[in-house]
């Protein structure tokens, strides 16, 4: 069978799947919507957690990333797994204490101002928004080049499924979809990384691969160290050397920034907290905690591995090579436009980081400007320079040197010589990883609308099933701006993705922290704090990015903090307006104080409020 | 009588300051090893640690740390943390259980 019949198949499946556990955790009440009825088992909800958390950005790019970033790579790998620690230790036990619906439910509660609510509504739906577009996007670009649809048609069936399932199943079956999404992802992860170690290294762990020697018959003797290999061959041809710490921008100030933002973002993001509030009691939300990190570190521990394996190989089989040498795999992916082969005329291939470079990537060009660039490249060639245009020249002042990121997970398979179904599965991985995480995002700008607009703010009034049903049409709303935002993606949308976690770092994280540990802060100077560190993050980064500005250095250091990064600052600035303007402002009153106690007091320990078993909620 | 409930009500409110205290112990421990393993050793220290190999692996140390020594020191405070907390928990109840006895 061909890899196109096996991924039909697959993909169809993994679907099928989806549909049928959304028919069979169908819901009828507000409880079953927004936090799954709270009986989800702790190591399910950690899976679930997993699949929402791990989205088509980790499947897809990140060991991409890795490969070309080197030693830098690792802000990714510890920012988005560091901030489960401070989710577990910090945040996690008590939300699920406190029991209500939603992150904004616990600020606009715990400050007792219906601006703090609407503050971290607005926070919520903004961050909820940039990260599910990215999403769709995924999903049209993983059917077009799998299946060859065209881009739009794969963004609505995405659209048309994870519909379906999310206002059947509400969060519950978001939750047991994403327990099946998990595996799907995990085993497309895992099986060509395994492979592909086998081949290098003859290791089948490829956690422990990263660290051994090459086989003898790849690197032409024995005992050699793939890094070491690799450290070499990445400074030959002119690139910084793969373990190296700290080169070109990433020096040590940003490298600690942007991972520190990760992280705090990490434990502020929305659609992770709200995982917290489905489980049956304090104690499985610490556990669940635990479970997620676990299920995470298999994809993050193999990333690494699969970054350096596939660097390693994608140049030691395409550097000076002719094209008859040329590996099937390359010439597949050619026609995708994710890498491109400029030749100088010399028929042989060379990969490097000056102008001899010869591997491009088509980036945002569309077919017919790349079309247009092979052409007067060969016309340069064809008349030795007196027509036509060099195309390595002009692909690199678009800044378009070298292979595009994605290749290296999604080549893997084919590099390591697998079999047709596996590639196969690789799609559907990338489908279930886009599909879970989209699905968890919409539900939280769904409980956001609903619940924490409608509801607490709006019509207080409002009867269970009128909740339930502005639930389910926020969910097909938001799905279809969703959609229009991945068929026609604004420019702005990979380059605010910084934004989300910056903006998660300076606002939740913070107003939460402070919520819970100290018993003093109140209404004025949280909401100052959030909107001080929000104000100063979102201009620094809309300046940056937009407005060209220059990065500041903060008279310290030597190099600016990138726009990546500054969520670390705005996060400090939080906590410090906060905590300058507390004790200029009244202490928060007896029901408050009441309503932290027991957050913090142990599960069936004394007469707790019994908060989630009130009716009103 | 009142004296009595009163006496159990305090000595209550004494056992969840206690069991509060252990609770930051344990998190202010557990987020000082964070810090260590995923910005010391990762980042700030990387490039010293560098000059390091782990022995009979290609790791420099550092890069290792960034890349997965940091990840699994995670996982495993995340569960310290658990397993430590259980043990708190169950100690609170039992504390309460005598109180209330005794009240």
């Amino acid at each position: 069978m061909s890899v196109q019949a096996w991924t039909y198949l697959f993909v169809a499946l993994s679907f099928g799947l989806y549909l049928f556990i959304a028919w069979r955790t169908r819901v009828r009440d507000t409880r079953g919507f927004y936090v799954a009825g709270r009986g989800v088992p702790a190591a399910a909800n950690g899976m679930a957690t997993a699949a929402d958390w791990m989205s088509a950005a980790s499947f897809i790019s990140m060991a991409g990333l890795i490969s070309t970033m080197g030693y830098a790579g690792g802000v990714y790998l510890m920012g988005w797994t560091g901030g489960y620690v401070l989710l577990a230790l910090l945040l996690a036990p008590y939300l699920r204490k406190f029991g209500h619906y939603t992150v904004p439910d616990f600020v606009g509660d715990r400050f007792a101002s219906d601006l703090a609510r609407v503050v971290a509504v607005s926070c919520a739906i903004f961050i909820s928004f940039t990260y599910v577009a990215g999403q769709m996007r995924g999903v049209g670009v993983v059917f077009s080049r799998f299946l060859e649809v065209d881009i739009h048609i794969g963004v609505i069936i995405g659209m048309a499924i994870v519909f379906i399932y999310a206002t059947l199943g509400g969060m519950k079956g978001i939750t047991w979809t994403q327990v099946a999404q998990y595996w799907v992802l995990i085993t497309a992860f895992l099986i060509p990384a395994i492979a592909i170690s086998i081949k290098l290294t003859g290791s089948p762990l490829p956690q422990a691969g990263l660290g051994t020697t090459l086989e003898p018959s790849i690197a032409g003797q024995s005992g050699v160290y793939l890094l070491e290999k690799l450290n070499q061959i990445q400074t030959d041809l002119g690139f910084s050397s793969y373990t190296a710490t700290f080169v070109g921008g990433w020096d040590k100030v940003n490298v600690f920034c942007v991972a520190l933002a990760l992280m705090v973002g990490t434990a502020g993001l929305p659609h992770v907290l709200v995982r917290f509030y489905t489980v049956k009691s304090v104690r499985a939300a610490r556990w669940s905690a635990f479970w997620a990190l676990l299920f995470i570190s298999l994809l993050y521990l193999t990333a690494p591995a699969t970054a350096a394996f596939a660097r390693y190989y994608m140049i030691d089989s395409l550097n000076g090579k002719t094209a008859q040498e040329l590996p099937s795999w390359f010439e597949n992916w050619e026609k995708t436009g994710l890498i491109q082969w400029m030749d100088d005329g010399d028929g042989v291939m060379r990969y490097s980081a000056g102008d001899d470079n010869e591997i491009f990537r088509g980036g945002s060009l569309s077919a017919a400007e790349l079309a247009d660039v092979k052409v007067d490249h060969q016309a340069w060639l064809d008349s030795d320079g007196a027509d036509g245009v060099d195309g390595r020249a002009a692909l690199r002042a678009r800044e378009l040197s070298g292979p595009d990121r994605d290749i290296i997970v999604l080549a893997t398979p084919e590099m390591a010589e697998l079999a047709s179904w596996i590639i196969a599965l690789v799609a559907a991985g990338g489908l279930a990883a886009a599909l879970s995480t989209a699905s968890g995002l919409l539900l939280v700008i769904s409980s956001s609308v609903s619940h924490d607009l409608y509801y607490r703010v709006l019509r207080p009034n409002a009867s269970e099933s009128q909740r339930l049903s502005v639930g389910r049409s926020v969910i097909g709303v938001a799905v279809v701006v969703a959609g229009i935002f991945g068929i026609y993606p604004p420019g702005f949308v990979s380059q605010v993705v910084a934004f989300a976690f910056g903006l998660a770092a300076a606002s939740f994280f913070p107003a939460i922290v402070l919520g819970i540990f100290s018993k003093r802060v109140g209404t004025v100077p949280a909401v100052c704090g959030i909107l001080a560190g929000i104000g100063f993050t979102a201009f620094y980064i809309i300046a940056c990015v937009f407005f060209d500005m220059e990065t500041w250095t903060f008279g310290i250091f030597a190099n600016g903090i990138s726009p990546q990064g500054i969520g670390s600052i705005g996060m400090l600035i939080n906590f410090a307006v906060t905590l300058a303007l507390t004790p200029l402002f009244p202490r928060p009153g007896k029901e408050i104080e009441a309503m932290v106690d027991s957050v913090r007091e142990p599960e069936d320990a004394g007469p707790a409020v019994r908060i989630e078993s009130a009716p009103e909620h | 009588m009142s004296d009595s409930t009163d006496t159990a009500g305090s000595k209550a409110a004494a056992a969840l300051r206690r069991y509060w205290r252990a609770n930051i112990r344990i998190m202010a421990v557990l987020l000082g090893l964070w810090a260590v393993a995923g910005l010391g050793a990762g980042i700030l220290f990387a490039d010293t640690l560098n000059a390091y190999r782990i022995s009979g692996t290609g790791f420099p140390l550092g890069f290792w740390f960034a890349h997965q020594g940091s990840i699994i020191v995670f996982v495993l405070l995340i569960l310290a943390y658990c397993l430590y907390m259980n043990r708190l928990d169950n100690r609170h109840r039992r504390e309460l259980e005598t109180i209330r006895q005794e009240g």
